[in-house]
């Protein structure tokens, strides 16, 4: 078991069951969908940029555990940060989850997702709506796929 | 394994008296005996591929090491031999089907491609503007795809059997769409999603009485199911060797022989023609006009071992094995209040899809992966089937011959783990 208490810590578990920031976003400028026709996981972001800050985001979809915490707590730690962090973030992410080392990746609660590395497979589910908010900021209106 | 599957050791010849001996025939199955994770595998997949016996394996060993040779061209002996060897292995699918000649067996890389060929060739000659297919609603993307195609190319419309809830064919709806424009009826004969027995006698029945040519895919029915292609009366049928425990990148298509010399060819090259100049191309006689280039030969071969292992154990005996275990299966799974198994159908072959509460397939999935238990999460390859049961994937455990009571055991208690992860 103890691989999978690496990969659903308890900050997933609880992300995956109350999702925060997940509604659509009324005065979003900036949106983007993103789907993982291996598993079928649906996500939408929604932005709100001024200038170069991520004013609010939020998502909408159904996905697996993984997908649906990892989105979650996505919309958490980008709000308020400036476009560059945000992507600074992703990239610290991604290294986190293939990697599998969090040191000094300072990513704070993100950093639950260290287990994910043990699971190949599961990797796209952790890191889709953080494509899919890349896509969002980089020109709006696109869809992005993890194939 | 536990007692109750008692194994009688009667001889062959009593046939149906025989009883498969399920320790005996996991021997036969050297992937069968390793850990996954630290735990025995639970091999649940099988309806995405079988295992191979060791027999369709050393078939493929010994055709390597022995007789590698190109079949049909050339006079010296290796090639004889394989082309012999080759021949020998579409004679046997001939039989395993029923089929009246050898040359209505057709090699073909998987089911996929057998449709696509009866689709490019029977359908193109035949579809008019305004014309229509039938499919199902429980079809494999294999088997929509290729006639969406189609049906796109010659502005014909596809017509869509409907099911219900309990994941069965509607049959008076589907009398209701056959018309004097429909020229193709394509159905599956067991459901890969949810393990439905279609009544293909009945659909192919009713398909004639409108001169609606049938193609059966038989992907998921030729491993379980005794076949008589003759009293089916199916124009096509088309299965995979790699589900029917042979290797993959080898498939079959039966088509009738009368039919089948009216059809042009699928593709162009070496081996489907007789003589080519650069003014006119003659093509060969039915099957090796439709099977250009030089074949998957090693895997003919070895699907022809594959079809042996199965005769020898009886395909009715595998049925009765299966049977009763699937049977155990979904007593067993059904005790979860939290499990709701999606296809209900009462002719059921030993399919059990399933959803977990409202947790995704895909976790339920790595989680008895942990348990060494594999099998299949997600869509299936059909998407309309997740649709009309309103959920985005499903977990599925498919259950073979050589697949025991006690792996059905580790598969509950994985899915015991997978409730107390997600508590």
């Amino acid at each position: 078991m103890s691989f999978l208490k690496d990969l659903y810590q308890e900050v997933i578990l609880d992300h995956s069951k109350s999702p925060r920031n997940f509604s659509e976003l009324s005065d979003a400028n900036r949106t983007a969908d993103g789907y993982n026709p291996l598993c079928g996981d649906k996500v939408t972001v929604f932005l709100k940029l001024k200038d170069d800050v991520v004013e609010d985001v939020s998502f909408t979809g159904a996905g697996c555990a993984i997908s649906t915490a990892s989105a979650s707590l996505m919309t958490q730690s980008v709000k308020g940060k400036t476009l560059l962090e945000a992507k600074e973030l992703f990239r610290r992410f991604q290294d986190l989850v293939t990697s599998g080392t969090a040191e000094g990746a300072e990513l704070g609660e993100l950093e639950a997702f260290l287990g994910v590395s043990q699971f190949p497979v599961r990797v796209k589910c952790a890191t889709l709506v953080w494509h899919t908010m890349q896509a969002a900021l980089k020109n709006g209106e696109e869809s992005v796929s993890t194939e | 394994m536990s007692a109750s599957q008692p194994m009688t050791g009667v001889d062959q010849s009593q046939g149906r008296e025989r009883r498969l001996n399920v320790e005996e025939v996991r021997q036969d199955f050297p992937i069968l005996s390793q850990q996954v994770n630290g735990k025995p595998l639970v091999y649940l997949d099988n309806a995405a591929t079988a295992q191979k016996p060791r027999s369709v394996i050393d078939a493929i060993t010994h055709y390597y090491e022995s007789y590698n040779s190109n079949i049909h061209r050339g006079v010296h002996h290796l090639s004889q031999k394989a082309t012999e060897a080759y021949e020998q292995a579409r004679v046997k699918a001939q039989r395993l089907l029923n089929a009246s000649e050898s040359r209505e067996i057709i090699f073909v890389r998987s089911t996929t491609e057998a449709i696509n060929l009866v689709a490019q060739t029977y359908g193109r000659k035949h579809l008019r503007p305004g014309d229509e297919v039938v499919v199902s609603a429980m079809e494999h993307h294999s088997n929509i795809v290729p006639w969406q195609q189609l049906c796109q190319e010659k502005e014909a419309k596809l017509r869509v059997i409907p099911i219900n809830d309990k994941g069965e064919l509607l049959l008076e709806e589907y009398e209701n769409l056959l018309n004097e424009r429909t020229r193709v009826v394509a159905v599956t004969h067991i459901s890969n999603a949810l393990g439905t027995i279609n009544p293909i006698e009945q659909i192919i029945e009713q398909a004639h009485r409108y001169d609606a040519a049938v193609l059966i895919d038989g992907a998921q029915g030729a491993p379980h199911l005794t076949l008589d292609v003759q009293a089916l009366d199916c124009e096509f049928y088309a299965f995979s060797g790699h589900k029917f425990y042979g290797p993959t990148g080898v498939g079959i298509l039966y088509g009738k022989g009368a039919l089948l010399d009216s059809l042009p060819p699928y593709q162009g090259g070496g081996e489907m023609i007789l003589s080519v100049s650069f003014e006119k191309t003659t093509y060969n006689v039915v099957p090796h006009r439709f099977e250009a280039g030089t074949p998957n030969i090693a895997g003919g071969i070895a699907l022809g071992a594959a079809i042996d292992y199965v005769n020898q154990l009886g395909l009715e005996n595998i049925k009765d094995y299966e049977d009763e275990l699937f049977r155990y299966a979904t007593e067993r799974l059904s005790r979860f209040p939290e499990l709701k198994i999606i296809g209900t159908a009462e002719d059921k072959a030993s399919i059990l899809s399933f959803v977990l509460k409202d947790i995704h397939a895909h976790d339920v999935g790595t989680i008895l992966d942990q348990e060494g238990v594999a099998v299949r999460t997600g869509h299936h390859c059909a998407q309309p089937v997740m649709d009309r049961f309103e959920v985005p994937a499903t977990s599925r455990a498919s259950i073979a011959f050589y697949n025991t009571r006690e792996e059905i055991d580790v598969l509950a208690q994985g899915i015991q783990k997978v409730l107390e992860v997600f508590k």
